[in-house]
C-alpha cells in the first residue's frame, strides 16, 4: 500500500470496498437462506451488479491516484461481468425450467 | 493514520468476500439439484474475482487485474458450457 | 461499399474501444492493431450473424444506461434489506407479459437489463407469442411491475431500435 494517501481518499475507497464486499456478502448468503431456486437465481447479481461495481470504482480510483494517470481497465471487467453473468443466468434458467417441466414440477408451462 | 484505515477496511472487505466463498461452496455441496450447484458456482468465481481485485489494492500491484480478467473468462465459458449441458444433455448442438 | 468492409460498424467500434481500454493506452500503434482486430472480428461475425443493428436515437442510449443504473441501485438495496431480516420471506412469483419489441438486439438489451436487476429475472421468451416469462423476486402487484417493464424499458428500446 502506498504511505502518503489523503485522508478522505483513504476514507471514500475503503468505504466503498467495504459497501461492495458487504452486497455482495448479502448476495451470497441468499444463495444460501433462500428456500427455492428461482429465488435464488436473484442473489449472484447483486455481486455482480451493484457490489462488484463499488470495488471495482474503488480499485480504479486508488489506482489512478497512486500512478497519476486515470486507469481504467476495471472498467472492462465490469462490463463483462455485468454482461456475461445474465447471460449464464438465462441459460441456467431455462435448463431448470426444462427440467421442472420433464418431472412434472409446478413451474408455468410453455405455450399455454 | 490513512494506511491504518485503508489496511483495516481491506481485510474487513476480504473477510466478508471470503464468508461468501464459504457460503457459495455450502450451496455447491449441498445442491439439492444440479442448476443449484452450477449457480453456486458462477457466484463463487465472481467472488473469487472480486477478493483478487481487493488484493491488488492492498499489495499495490496491477498483476492481480489480469487473473481476475481469465478467472472473469474461464468462469463465464464454464458456467454456459454447463447450463448448456443441463438443457440437453449435450454441450455441442 | 462500407458495409462490405465492415459489416458491423457498432461491434467494431465497441471491440475497438474494449480493446484500448484493455491496453490502458490510446498510442497510434494500439489503435491500428485494435482496428484491424476489429475488423477481422466483426467479419467473422458477419458469418453467423445477419442482421446489422440500426441505432435511431443514440442520444436514448445514454437515457436507457442512467435509467438503468437507478433501477439497479434501487434494487440492490432493497434486496440487501430483505436478505438481511431474521427470517427472509419474499414473494416470488413468475409473471408473463406480451412485448411490443421484437427486433433481437433490443430484445438481447431488455433481458440483459431485467436479469442484472436483481429484483428480476428473464426466464424465457417466446418467439411465436412474443411473450416473455420474467421471474420477480418480490412481487407486491403483477399489473405495476408489467408497466414499469413497459414505460420504463419497452418504449425506450423501441425509440431506439424500431
Amino acid at each position: 500500500m502506498i504511505e502518503d494517501l489523503p485522508l478522505w481518499l483513504s476514507i471514500l475507497i475503503s468505504a466503498l470496498v467495504v459497501l461492495g464486499a458487504l452486497i455482495t456478502l448479502a448476495g451470497c448468503f441468499g444463495l444460501v437462506r433462500l428456500e427455492n431456486f428461482y429465488l435464488r437465481i436473484h442473489a449472484p447479481t447483486m455481486g455482480t451488479s451493484m457490489g462488484g461495481g463499488l470495488i471495482l470504482l474503488a480499485s480504479a480510483i486508488y489506482f489512478s491516484l497512486t500512478n497519476e494517470r486515470p486507469i481504467i481497465h476495471e472498467l472492462a471487467i465490469f462490463a463483462f461481468v455485468t454482461i456475461t453473468t445474465p447471460v449464464t443466468l438465462m441459460l441456467l434458467a431455462r435448463a431448470s425450467l426444462f427440467r421442472d417441466r420433464v418431472e412434472g414440477e409446478d413451474v408455468p408451462g410453455r405455450g399455454e | 493514520m490513512s494506511v491504518d484505515i485503508l489496511h483495516w477496511s481491506l481485510l474487513i472487505a476480504q473477510i466478508m468476500l471470503g464468508l461468501g466463498m464459504l457460503a457459495t461452496v455450502y450451496r455447491m455441496i449441498v445442491g439439492p439439484r444440479a442448476q443449484d450447484r452450477i449457480l453456486a458456482l458462477d457466484a463463487l468465481y465472481v467472488v473469487a474475482l472480486l477478493l483478487l481485485i481487493t488484493l491488488g489494492i492492498r499489495t499495490n500491484s496491477q498483476v492481480y487485474f489480469e487473473l481476475a480478467m481469465l478467472i472473469g473468462l474461464l468462469g463465464f465459458v464454464g458456467t454456459v458450457a454447463l447450463a448448456k449441458f443441463l438443457m440437453r444433455g449435450e454441450v455441442i448442438e | 461499399m462500407i458495409r462490405r468492409i465492415l459489416p458491423h460498424p457498432v461491434l467494431a467500434v465497441v471491440l475497438l474501444l474494449f480493446w484500448l481500454v484493455l491496453q490502458q493506452s490510446a498510442g497510434l500503434g494500439h489503435i491500428l492493431l485494435g482496428s484491424a482486430l476489429a475488423i477481422g472480428v466483426s467479419h467473422l461475425a458477419a458469418r453467423f450473424s445477419t442482421d446489422d443493428v440500426k441505432i435511431r436515437n443514440p442520444h436514448k442510449i445514454i437515457q436507457l444506461f442512467f435509467v438503468a443504473g437507478l433501477d439497479v441501485i434501487r434494487s440492490n438495496l432493497a434486496i440487501m434489506a430483505v436478505l438481511f431480516n431474521p427470517r427472509p420471506s419474499p414473494a416470488g412469483a413468475f409473471i408473463e407479459m406480451k412485448l411490443n419489441l421484437t427486433n433481437p438486439t433490443g430484445l438481447a438489451i431488455l433481458a440483459i437489463i431485467i436479469t442484472a436487476t436483481p429484483g428480476s429475472a428473464w426466464l424465457e421468451y417466446d418467439k411465436e407469442r412474443s411473450t416473455v416469462l420474467i421471474h420477480v423476486f418480490d412481487l407486491l402487484d403483477e399489473e405495476e411491475w408489467i408497466e414499469t417493464i413497459r414505460n420504463r424499458y419497452e418504449t425506450l428500446l423501441l425509440e431506439i431500435f424500431q
